[in-house]
């Protein structure tokens, strides 16, 4: 079972995501967007997306920091096991907590307006169901075992582990013997990227950074292709073009 | 100088009678979908008015279109590049469907199955949005025609800015009023906000014939295009999740045909035509310091399609020979540049829109008819344009940034065409006097009248088809150059059950083979067909 979860799931989660994420943007750019919700309800969500956002791109900053920055290198930047066990206990919880709440109150914008409730489809209920158990199991997980004075040191065992990974040499022990909480949030966790391609979350891999760089105004020629014929239906299209 | 074309158009709102056409038809072609319901990529709206979606113009509440910074560059109204990243999140100024109106339809079910009785049953309104029962309180013509009076026109931005800032009282009092109706499409901008807003570069605009769309495939659903564009044109599909706007019908114009909106227009107040430009002074001319020189700015980017140098200049940067052709016939150059009679719309976002209104002198013509006199003669009307100062401030607030020196010198000359041609068909002396008011030739006032009264079809649309200018690759057949055998369907390449088995779509045929097939197949005479 251990070895299942820890040294197979991860890869199988991985070829799912990238084979998802390559199916979705050859077959269904169409349907790649963020399926925004704001022009049915604006006052909440201008508070609680951005809330929900700037939590959970933190709280991804936190995680890239605790699993791919060997304790070795924070060492030498003089940040002790004691301080960062501060900054990751303090930031990584109002991170989180700022993500929580961001979350709950789109759910309750979600349920609470007919619109918004009603362009609510059951993909997007179970990523939900999902994403906020990722997000809570993480957070449980940190606190229960998380002192001012010292925590549970992920950063001996969780982290090689992840590395470990992507050496292609799975160290299933090191998870194998980490807390209850940590294993349940890491399935979780794994779950959720998944499912990542296939629900309305793939928005996330189309962050717009090219923006910064390329000219205010856009022009494009005519597909000569296209020419004054019907473009093809979706699903339909001849083999050999694009 | 860098010659570009761009499709433009022009409407005459003197002939403008709000009756609607040009929006349910398009309405009907484009947007009459899951998601659209609330869309209109053409409207018609009343002026003075809130327009739609209510109050659009006011920038300060939309932040749309472009402004200077403090060192003459431009820079999107609604913040940079870094400011609109922080906050894709949520858009703060996107404006909701309600503001819009929400659309709805009616539970016919209550008049179908409604029991036997004494009361007449009653269809309710349910909203399209939220699916539950609603009261009616605005929708796209809410204020049609001066409705809701003077408590609801006084929030009209251009009246309110006539009153806070020029001290011009707009009455609004039904005897006092006057108003005229504005149809509405996607600008096709020269320097469009929409586009520069655009995160993911899904919105374009054609190198071709400037018309600017989003590509579906790659819309990501930001909806910063609805806030960048100050006309408030692109919209949001809320079923789709991707914006979608007004294509100036770009598979009719591809083959010569004008669009919806003009196609069905009843006033036939629409032109389109081909106006050339130099793309290199764009960005300057929308950089210009002073709003109310922005309409001088654009006009000096347009090029004279006359001109021999434009000419071989337009050559060089590949404008074939039919778009040239075009341009010099294009009534819409004729009505912008030559006559100077159409103005564009709201020139102070920057943003070089390409459909220009020639403005209505009929509010004019009508409170001097009203009074008593002779509201054709060129005396009074000339007088009359002067004298009924809110109508021309009001005009130069929605043409030219408040400069009323164009829209007077526009309102002239329909004034003297007016009265020039009464004398004409009337068969009386012609007063050459009146057009060397306006410093217009005889000769160049009838040829206006002609443009703008019994103008035909082929006249008002003068359009090359994006085929006939790409003639030599497409030549006998719609298929693209190349060999027919690389594509599906060439000679010989048909399965067992012939040509057409087993496809959902028709068989590619040129232009010219469908209608001889039709000719063939409906002529009663062998030499008809």
């Amino acid at each position: 079972m251990d070895t299942f979860l820890w040294g197979a799931l991860p890869y199988v989660v991985f070829g799912v995501l990238v084979t998802g994420l390559a199916w979705r943007y050859r077959y269904d750019q169409f349907g790649w967007t963020t399926r925004s919700s704001e022009s049915y309800e604006s006052r909440i969500l201008n508070i609680a997306s951005p809330m929900f956002h700037y939590g959970i791109l933190f709280v991804l900053l936190g995680h890239l920091m605790g699993l791919f920055v060997p304790s070795s290198w924070t060492d030498a930047l003089g940040l002790d096991e004691h301080a960062y066990n501060l900054l990751s206990l303090f930031a990584g919880t109002a991170a989180g907590a700022l993500a929580v709440v961001g979350i709950g109150m789109l759910i309750y914008r979600r349920r609470r307006y007919a619109p918004v409730f009603r362009a609510t489809t059951r993909n997007d209920k179970l990523m939900y169901a999902v994403l906020v158990a990722a997000i809570v199991l993480g957070l449980v997980a940190k606190l229960t075992h998380a002192g001012i004075e010292t925590g549970y040191d992920y950063r001996d065992t969780i982290a090689p582990w992840a590395r470990s990974l992507f050496t292609l040499d799975p160290k299933v022990g090191l998870m194998a013997d980490a807390p209850v909480a940590f294993q349940v949030h890491a399935v979780v966790g794994m779950v959720l990227f998944a499912l990542l391609p296939f629900t309305r979350l793939v928005h996330m891999f189309s962050a717009p950074v090219q923006y910064l760089f390329r000219p205010y105004i856009v022009y494009r020629s005519r597909d000569p292709h296209d020419l004054a014929t019907r473009p093809d239906r979706r699903g339909w299209e001849r083999i050999g073009q694009r | 100088m860098r010659v570009m074309a761009q499709i433009a158009m022009v409407m005459n709102l003197d002939k403008c009678i709000g009756c609607h056409t040009c929006s349910v038809t398009c309405k009907q072609t484009w947007t009459n979908r899951q998601g659209m319901e609330y869309v209109w990529f053409n409207n018609v709206e009343t002026r003075p008015g809130l327009g739609y979606p209510r109050r659009w113009s006011d920038q300060d509440r939309w932040r749309g279109g472009w402004e200077l910074t403090k060192r003459g560059r431009l820079k999107l109204r609604q913040g940079g590049r870094v400011r609109k990243l922080a906050e894709i999140f949520a858009n703060p100024v996107l404006p909701e469907i309600k503001d819009y109106y929400e659309p709805w339809t009616y539970d016919y079910k209550d008049l179908t199955e409604a029991p036997l009785g004494d009361d007449y049953p009653v269809a309710q309104p349910r909203s399209l949005i939220s699916g539950e029962p609603m009261a009616i309180e605005w929708s796209a013509n809410w204020d049609d025609s001066l409705g809701g009076g003077p408590e609801l026109l006084g929030d009209d931005p251009v009246v309110r800015k006539l009153r806070d800032e020029v001290g011009a009282r707009v009455r609004l009092d039904f005897e006092q009023s006057f108003m005229f109706y504005l149809p509405r499409i996607c600008e096709h901008c020269l320097n469009p906000g929409c586009v520069a807003a655009c995160p993911s570069g899904a919105i374009y605009k054609r190198v071709e014939d400037g018309i600017v769309l989003v590509d579906q495939d790659r819309c990501r659903g930001w909806r910063q295009c609805v806030t960048g564009c100050p006309y408030k044109k692109v919209y949001f599909n809320h079923k789709t999740g991707k914006a979608e706007k007004c294509t100036f019908c770009y598979p009719r114009v591809e083959v010569g045909l004008p669009t919806v909106c003009s196609e069905t227009c009843v006033g036939r107040l629409r032109y389109l035509g081909v106006m050339l430009y130099d793309a290199d002074k764009v960005a300057e001319a929308a950089a210009v310091r002073d709003d109310k020189a922005l309409y001088e700015a654009q006009l000096g980017i347009f090029l004279d399609p006359a001109d021999p140098e434009v000419r071989r200049a337009a050559e060089r940067d590949g404008i074939s020979h039919e778009w040239l052709e075009a341009a010099r016939r294009s009534p819409v150059d004729a009505l912008i540049r030559t006559y100077k009679v159409a103005l564009p719309l709201h020139p102070e976002f920057r943003t070089l829109p390409m459909v220009w209104y020639i403005p209505p002198l009929s509010p004019v013509v009508e409170a001097v008819s009203a009074s008593g006199h002779d509201g054709e003669a060129a005396g009074n009307l000339f007088g009359a344009i002067d004298a009924l100062r809110i109508p021309l401030e009001y005009l130069a607030e929605l043409f030219t940034a408040g400069d009323v020196l164009p829209v007077r010198a526009a309102l002239d000359k329909l004034a003297a065409m007016r009265s020039f041609m009464r004398d004409v068909n009337l068969g009386r002396v012609p007063d050459t006097s009146v057009p060397a008011a306006v410093g217009m030739e005889p000769e160049a006032v009838e040829a206006m009248y002609r443009l703008l009264a019994i103008a035909k079809y082929e006249e008002r649309y003068v359009i090359p088809t994006a085929a006939v200018a790409d003639a030599r690759s497409l030549e006998e057949s719609a298929l693209a150059e190349g060999c027919s055998l690389d594509y599906d369907g060439g000679p010989g390449m048909t399965g067992p059950f012939g040509d057409d088995s087993g496809r959902a779509s028709l068989p590619l045929v040129t232009i010219e083979n469908f209608h001889a097939a039709r000719r063939r197949q409906t002529a009663d005479r062998e030499e008809d067909a």
